[in-house]
């Protein structure tokens, strides 16, 4: 069995607020093959993007990470600031949500992929010039010499993801993070831009979490999709196994959430009726339990834990669950 | 949403409950100088000191004594006396001044953000322009002219403050403007003059107050400067600038001299800066503003 | 950028413009017949007649103005009639003094403020940023001719290391000169950077949270060219328009500083003929320091554009 590339132990982020500390991540364990694509689905505010900026060691100044993030066999969060540095780019790359302001606005498109080729593999500027036409046609950049020149508001929006993927591609990482790669993006290129993402992946053989809040992202592009709620994983497995058989009531209301084309006219989109759970207020029972629909008092009371009862490489964190196929669930 | 999250972190964590503590001590201390002095200032001819013009040619760049607290300066008088008295101009000139900039600047300004248009661009332009000329040039040469007086002083900084009052009273009115009140107003028919005085004004007044204090602690400072070069308020009246002018010719001997009015005029300065800036910081809404 | 420039330019024309009417105005409207003024003793009604009717004094204000803005625009802007000197002379006697004090004393000033800043900004909250932050608080209280008193103490009277008064040219003793130019400089250094640190200690703790700066750490940039050039630049806006201000301010002069340290730039230019009401003088170099002024502030512009390649290409 070959070793995982990405392996979080027990991994916990907590914020400090003036109500509180709060707690965005909640004791996650996960890991990952070289190779392999894990999706991360979640509501906003469940905790997935402080994830990946836990992996990524990008956590804001104040932020408090427990737990190991062992990355190729070294500890993440315990790494020297140069190390890490010497990591970020030819082992671990980020592709972020927003384009617009991911790419620095006064820099050139130029400079900004150039900058990442000489910092890591020594290119002088010329050679780093002629690496970055390939990149930008290698992610479907029409005229890529003349982009080298210009600024990113120059380009729309999806044309800036592209360049963003060049980026993150640029020194052969072992594992991109993606985090909602598209949900800034007008619907007609996310599908694109995903696709894009995904050939990548497996031309390059490299590892990829794709962090999403739609279930429909993740469906037929990742080998294994993590569902979290209120900063804890509430239900893993391979992705076909999941849409198949899933466990966690609250995964049947995400999916049952996504409007589908078959659906006839003025149908009612079921809605996750109330709220996240306050995070700087913890819950003795399951967080998911107040709009739950099949939750009881033992819910309510005691937590549940992921695991995989069944030993069917499906975990869940659920004392409850699911018995019948998804798609009849609703 | 990724950025908002981030952001949202960001706005929680930013330290302002133990910032806000600090100031608030020293909010408290400028208050208490500024009454201080004010009081002095109001009441320096009912205490017992002596004239701020009265020489003691026996005891000229005399150290502290019982007789004189803070010793003389370099005509004999009493130090003390002149600081006191000196308090008086620079807080004439200080609080009187700003306030025609206050009234003609707030109100050109809020004018300006309301009506937009030409009266705006008329007096955008006309506030670039004002700034583009030295306002200490312009303050010498109209005292220089009109002769020294503490009311020529306080005319010509008052109207130099003019352009910046308007520039604060336009850019508060203009973010009020297309606010919910102002336009709900408008659509039940309100005149102009009611939403300017009784939707904006009040809104305008909080920020505008907070520049007031700011200004002051600049006017007394440009007014210091005049002194200084001997073009303020015309001798033998004490004027902390003046003071200070007057002290630098026996730096070698006696610093004090120049020191002394040049603390008070600091911790002045300072105490009208800190009261203004904390006013500024509650009223703009950006976290960690202070 | 041609457009913009031009476009800019266009803005440029009726605020010189205004520049000039108020200039003229002033100087018009105070007090005080010139005729009386430069006959002085020997002024008779005769006299008096007949030099107002010289100099133009008995026309409409604004048939004065355009003679004289006519005159202007000939490059003429008047000549003292006290020492018979150009204004044009004068100014061109003086300005070297003054911009030799200006750059010295910006350098200085962004020589402290910028590292300070970029300090504050990547500790803040620290207990440095707060020591810092209050620092230039405290110091924008203190204005220059108290720095100035207090340098005087400090380094002429007790130290006795540098002259407190006094200027030789550059071309006699390059070292005397340099020496009688590091108080002013540093007095007014004192005064620009904690203005300038705090702008720029804003604007780029906002731009530290900005998402290319998450990814160009998560790049792996070495984390002084992250600093230096992508979050240096987009930060310094605000600090090019302060730093723009100053110059342009400084070009007219700081009057207080070259008056206290008796360096014969242009601030003293203004106080002498202030002192000795000569008012063409005045008016010549009071209007040669608003156009200065407008001018700086013009470049400041073109400036924003090579920073900021959004504004160069006529967004935001």
């Amino acid at each position: 069995m070959t070793r995982a590339l990405l392996s979080l132990e027990d991994v916990s982020v907590e914020l400090p607020t003036p109500r509180g500390t709060l707690r965005a991540v909640d004791k996650v364990d996960l890991s990952l093959m070289p190779g392999r694509t894990l999706g991360i689905v979640g509501e906003s505010g469940c905790g997935k993007t402080m994830l990946s900026r836990a992996i990524l060691q990008l956590l804001p100044k104040r932020a408090k990470l427990s737990g190991r993030v062992r990355f190729g066999g070294h500890d993440l969060a315990a790494l020297p600031a140069e190390s890490l540095r010497r990591l970020r780019g030819p082992e671990l790359a980020v592709v972020f949500q927003d384009p617009m302001t991911s790419l620095n606005p006064v820099l050139t498109i130029g400079t900004q992929l150039i900058e990442t080729l000489q910092a890591h593999l020594g290119m002088d500027g010329a050679a780093a010039a002629r690496r970055s036409v390939d990149l930008l046609a290698a992610v479907g950049i029409p005229a890529p010499a003349q982009r080298l020149r210009q600024y990113p508001h120059q380009l729309s929006g999806g044309m800036r993801q592209r360049v963003a993927i060049a980026i993150a591609l640029s020194c052969e990482p072992k594992l991109l993070v993606a985090d909602e790669p598209t949900t800034a993006l007008d619907v007609t290129v996310q599908a694109q831009i995903l696709d894009l993402l995904a050939r990548e992946q497996r031309r390059r053989q490299m590892a990829m979490i794709l962090i999403t809040h739609d279930l429909g992202v993740v469906a037929g592009r990742t080998d294994e999709v993590a569902v979290m709620y209120a900063g804890r994983v509430v239900e893993r497995a391979p992705t076909a196994q999941l849409f198949a058989r899933m466990r966690m009531p609250y995964t049947e209301a995400l999916l049952a959430a996504i409007p589908k084309l078959d659906s006839p006219p003025h149908t009612t989109l079921p809605a996750i009726a109330g709220r996240p759970p306050d995070p700087t207020r913890p819950m003795p029972g399951c967080s998911f339990s107040p709009r739950c629909r099949y939750a009881d008092d033992h819910c309510r009371h005691a937590k549940p834990t992921l695991a995989d009862p069944e030993r069917s490489g499906g975990f869940y964190a659920c004392w409850h669950p699911l018995t019948l196929p998804a798609a009849v669930g609703t | 949403m990724a950025v908002l999250e981030l952001e949202g972190d960001t706005a929680l964590v930013s330290p302002v409950r133990r910032r806000g503590r600090r100031l608030g001590g020293l909010f408290v201390a400028a208050l208490f100088w500024v009454v201080l002095i004010g009081l002095a200032a109001i009441l320096a001819n009912v205490l017992p000191i002596v004239s701020p013009t009265d020489m003691d040619f026996l005891g000229k760049r005399a150290p502290p004594s019982a007789a004189h607290l803070l010793g003389t300066d370099q005509l004999g008088r009493d130090m003390l006396s002149r600081l006191i008295y000196g308090a008086r101009i620079s807080l004439t000139v200080g609080l009187l001044s700003p306030v025609i900039g206050l009234v003609i600047g707030g109100a050109l300004g809020m004018l300006a953000g309301y009506f937009g248009g030409r009266f705006e661009a008329l007096t955008v332009g006309g506030v670039d322009v004002l700034l583009a000329f030295p306002p200490l040039v312009f303050a010498l040469a109209v005292t220089a002219y009109l002769g020294q007086s503490a009311l020529n002083i306080t005319l010509v900084i008052g109207v130099l403050s003019i352009p910046a009052f308007t520039r604060v009273a336009r850019a508060v009115t203009l973010s009020l403007a297309q606010r919910e009140f102002v336009v709900a107003a408008q659509t039940l028919g309100a005149t102009h003059m009611r939403i300017l005085l009784r939707e904006l004004l009040p809104n305008v007044a909080l920020p505008l107050m907070a520049f007031f204090l700011l200004a002051v602690a600049v006017t007394i400072v440009v007014e210091g400067a005049l002194s200084f070069l001997g073009l303020g308020v015309p001798p033998p009246a004490p004027s902390w600038g003046s003071m200070i002018g007057e002290g630098r010719e026996s730096l070698d001997i006696a610093p004090w001299l120049a020191f002394l009015p040049a603390g008070f005029m600091f911790a002045t300065v300072l105490a009208f800066n800190v009261i203004g800036d904390t006013l500024r910081a509650l009223t703009d809404p950006r976290p960690g503003a202070l | 950028m041609a457009r913009f420039v031009g476009r800019k330019l266009l803005h440029l024309l009726p605020v010189l413009l205004a520049v000039t009417l108020l200039t003229f105005l002033i100087a018009s409207l105070l007090p005080g017949d010139l005729a009386y003024t430069i006959l002085g003793d020997q002024a008779t009604p005769e006299k008096v007649a007949a030099l107002r009717a010289q100099m133009g004094l008995d026309l409409p204000i604004w048939q004065r103005y355009l003679h004289w803005l006519w005159d202007v625009l000939q490059g003429d802007f008047g000549r003292s009639f006290r020492t018979g000197e150009t204004v044009l002379a004068a100014v061109a006697d003086r300005l070297p003094v003054s911009i030799e004090l200006m750059l010295m004393a910006e350098g200085l000033g962004l020589l402290i403020g910028i590292p300070l800043a970029i300090l504050c900004a990547v500790r803040s909250g620290s207990a440095i940023d707060r020591f810092l932050t209050g620092l230039a608080f405290g110091k924008l209280s203190l204005p220059s001719f108290m720095v100035a008193i207090l340098l005087i103490y400090l380094f002429a009277v007790t130290l006795g290391w540098l002259p407190a008064t006094g200027w030789v040219p550059f071309t006699e003793d390059p070292i005397g000169n340099l020496r009688s130019f590091v108080l002013p400089a540093l007095t007014l250094a004192f005064a620009e950077w904690p203005v300038l640190m705090r702008v720029l200690r804003s604007d780029m703790i906002a731009t530290l949270q900005e998402d290319y700066i998450a990814m160009a750490k998560a790049k792996g940039l070495h984390p002084a060219r992250i600093l230096l050039v992508h979050a240096l630049k987009p930060s310094s806006l605000t600090l090019v328009t302060v730093t723009g201000i100053n110059i342009g301010r400084l070009i007219g002069g700081a009057l207080i500083v070259e008056t206290i340290f008796a360096l014969p730039g242009i601030g003293r230019l203004l106080v002498g003929a202030i002192y000795a009401r000569d008012f063409i003088i005045l008016q010549g170099v009071v209007l040669f320091v608003a156009i200065g002024f407008v001018l700086v502030n013009f470049i400041v512009d073109m400036l924003y554009a090579v920073l900021d390649p959004r504004i160069r290409h006529g967004r935001a």
